[in-house]
């Protein structure tokens, strides 16, 4: 029994990570329904630049993390302006292929500048984000994992909500045409969910790395482990990410304690194949499928 | 009719059948068998064993980014698992010919039927899906195939590799470049054939149907999910074909070589040579094997001049670079391809003093 709680708690831990890795992606998904073979780079990047500022620059801690989150943000923006912009109403392979290019530049500039090493970021995190309860465990990286977690889920249950360009985001999702002829600044809402993106995978990339060390490899391995999290959830919705993370999280834990651990890296894209012959809009997903 | 004149400069077909024809003038005919003719008699004695390895590896690639071609550019169904497939294959082959010493002549369209019939498996979600929901599907059927090559050790051997016994074809023992050279080409220039004579049937027209609007597909009545079965079928019959000579002219198969990476290659090449266009399939071919020897021999150069290894750089990320970047250039300048370039070059020509 204690076996099966430490791997649930194991499990659950390992997919908020995933669930915030997922949520950037969701994010661009949601608003330009482009498909981000690229989001795994984006968490290395952001990793890779907080490693950089702090270890080489020397920044203090609080203003490394801000500054890498604001050149995830700048970076998002451009990606958007440069090579996603020209490409709005071409045909789907293009656009899914324009990512794929786009990580192996990522891929290849990032192995360029930081090796394929294992790096180490410097822990950072405060003595009271330990939890002992009893026997069980919590290390302060997942309680980091799910504060910001929960964080961000409530500042962009918030934006969508109240907040201008949530709503403009939410009517760009909805209906395109609809949108653009309501006078909303299409353009610009790609810009910003893209730059947001950016900022969130950075995000999620740093806490990752504080979790296992930062791994150009790992790092963009993770980013295609997003693919059965958001379907799992649903591909445009926030909250259908981190329970999808929460379950594949769960799943791989299990497979990988009571199967075999080999199996524990492929059995997400298993439950993938089955889920999508099943309920491919996943479990919040908004219903579209049409069957031709 | 015979017609003996060059290009008209305009549209004056006056039957289906021209519309249908392969080559719109007899030049055309005339230069492809010339060049045929060559390729067969002059190149494999006139190329360094290099180069015709070169060139050997872009004729496989190439009857691998056809089978991608039917699949992705004429049925319009985005696969991201051709790697995987391509591996299929080349494990089918050596499993077969390590193992039950099958010949050679029987285990490579063995191999080809078997990967089409995976391919086929893996095409069901088809039925369901389509746009994205297919890639991601197809996505996990790569990662699902490269475990099962990996870890089904009984027959696969695991990470330890299986070793190609030499073929024999007629009684000859195929060994060394020259050899595959004729065996690559003589299955390519079938293969390309095949294919685009497949296009021109009702089944190819299907395909296209499908591609351009399913649902007015369906209703014309066409059975779109068993077209579409049949598109992944003979998609992966030519990357099962590719990776058995691959494996053959490789001798040992081992299970890096198949992951997503290929797969990424191969949908370049399609995209790079030009979406629905056989010829554009070879165009592909040739510019990524080029584009990555060249790149590998830039990286020998550098490594010589010594600056490289001092600092201490590993090369094979720029490759990834650049890999990356032609994906992206193509897309955003040419989408249509090397095909498209070639015909713009082409009817600048025939247009010309006019051209515009």
């Amino acid at each position: 029994m204690d076996f099966f709680i430490q791997l649930l708690v194991n499990g659950l831990s390992v997919g908020f990570l995933y669930g915030l890795s997922a949520m950037g992606f969701v994010m661009i998904f949601k608003s330009s329904s482009v498909l981000n073979f690229a989001h795994g780079e984006l968490l290395a990047l952001g990793a890779f630049v907080f490693l950089s500022l702090h270890a080489v620059v020397q920044l203090p801690i609080a203003w490394a993390f801000l500054a890498t989150l604001t050149g995830c943000f700048v970076l998002g923006f451009l990606i958007e302006r440069f090579f996603l912009r020209p490409l709005i109403g071409e045909p789907l392979i293009y656009v899914i292929m324009l990512t794929v290019g786009l990580a192996a530049m990522l891929r290849g500039l990032l192995l360029l500048i930081w090796g394929g090493n294992l790096r180490t970021l410097p822990d950072f995190l405060p003595a009271w984000m330990d939890i002992q309860a009893g026997w069980l465990r919590i290390p302060p990286v997942y309680m980091a994992a799910i504060l910001v977690g929960i964080l961000f889920l409530v500042l962009f249950g918030l934006f969508f909500k109240y907040s201008a360009q949530g709503i403009f985001m939410r009517s760009v999702a909805d209906n395109q045409r609809a949108a653009l002829s309501l006078g909303v600044h299409v353009r610009r809402v790609f810009a910003l969910s893209w730059g947001i993106a950016a900022l969130v995978a950075g995000m999620s990339g740093i806490i990752l790395g504080l979790m296992n060390g930062i791994s150009v490899h790992d790092l963009s391995a993770v980013g295609l482990k997003v693919f059965p999290v958001v379907i799992l959830g649903g591909l445009n919705s926030i909250t259908g990410a981190v329970i999808g993370g929460l379950i594949i999280g769960v799943l791989e834990a299990f497979t990988g304690g009571y199967l075999s651990p080999s199996l524990r890296d492929v059995v997400p894209y298993i439950a993938l194949v089955v889920l999508l012959l099943v309920r491919p809009y996943g479990l919040f997903g908004l219903v579209e499928i049409e069957r031709v | 009719m015979r017609k003996h004149h060059l290009h008209p400069c305009g549209n004056y077909k006056e039957s289906y059948t021209d519309e249908l024809a392969i080559f719109s003038s007899d030049y055309g005919r005339l230069w492809s068998m010339a060049g045929l003719a060559a390729l067969f008699c002059a190149v494999p004695f006139i190329s360094p064993p290099y180069l015709l390895y070169v060139i050997n590896m872009i004729g496989i690639y190439a009857i691998a980014a056809i089978g991608l071609n039917i699949l992705v550019g004429y049925t319009g169904m985005i696969s991201l698992g051709h790697g995987a497939f391509f591996g299929v294959g080349a494990y089918a082959a050596a499993v077969m010919s390590a193992t039950f010493n099958v010949p050679f002549l029987l285990s490579v369209p063995a191999a080809g039927l078997l990967t089409a019939g995976v391919g086929m498996i893996f095409g069901i979600p088809s039925g369901r899906l389509k746009g994205l929901y297919l890639t991601i599907a197809t996505l996990a059927g790569q990662f699902i195939i490269e475990y099962v090559l990996v870890h089904w050790e009984g027959v696969t051997r695991g990470t330890e590799g299986i070793t190609v016994p030499a073929p024999t074809l007629f009684g000859i023992s195929l060994r060394g470049d020259i050899s595959f050279f004729y065996v690559i080409f003589s299955v390519l220039t079938l293969m390309i054939w095949v294919a685009v004579n497949l296009i021109r049937t009702r089944y190819g027209r299907a395909f296209i149907a499908i591609r351009d609007n399913d649902r007015a597909a369906e209703g014309m009545g066409i059975p779109i999910f068993s077209y579409k079965i049949l598109s992944f079928g003979i998609s992966s019959f030519y990357a099962g074909l590719a990776g058995a000579l691959w494996a053959y002219y490789m001798v040992s198969v081992t299970s890096e070589p198949f992951n997503l990476s290929l797969s990424v290659e191969y949908i370049a090449m399609v995209i790079i040579g030009g979406l629905g266009s056989i010829a554009g399939s070879i165009y592909g071919a040739v510019f990524i094997t080029v584009l990555n020897e060249s790149l590998r021999w830039l990286t020998d150069l550098m490594m010589n001049f010594g600056f490289i290894t001092e600092s201490g750089l590993n090369m094979a990320p720029l490759r990834e670079f650049a890999f990356g970047l032609a994906i992206v250039l193509f897309i955003l300048f040419e989408p249509r391809g090397l095909a498209e370039l070639w015909r713009i070059i082409r009817s600048s020509f025939r247009l010309w003093p006019f051209s515009y």
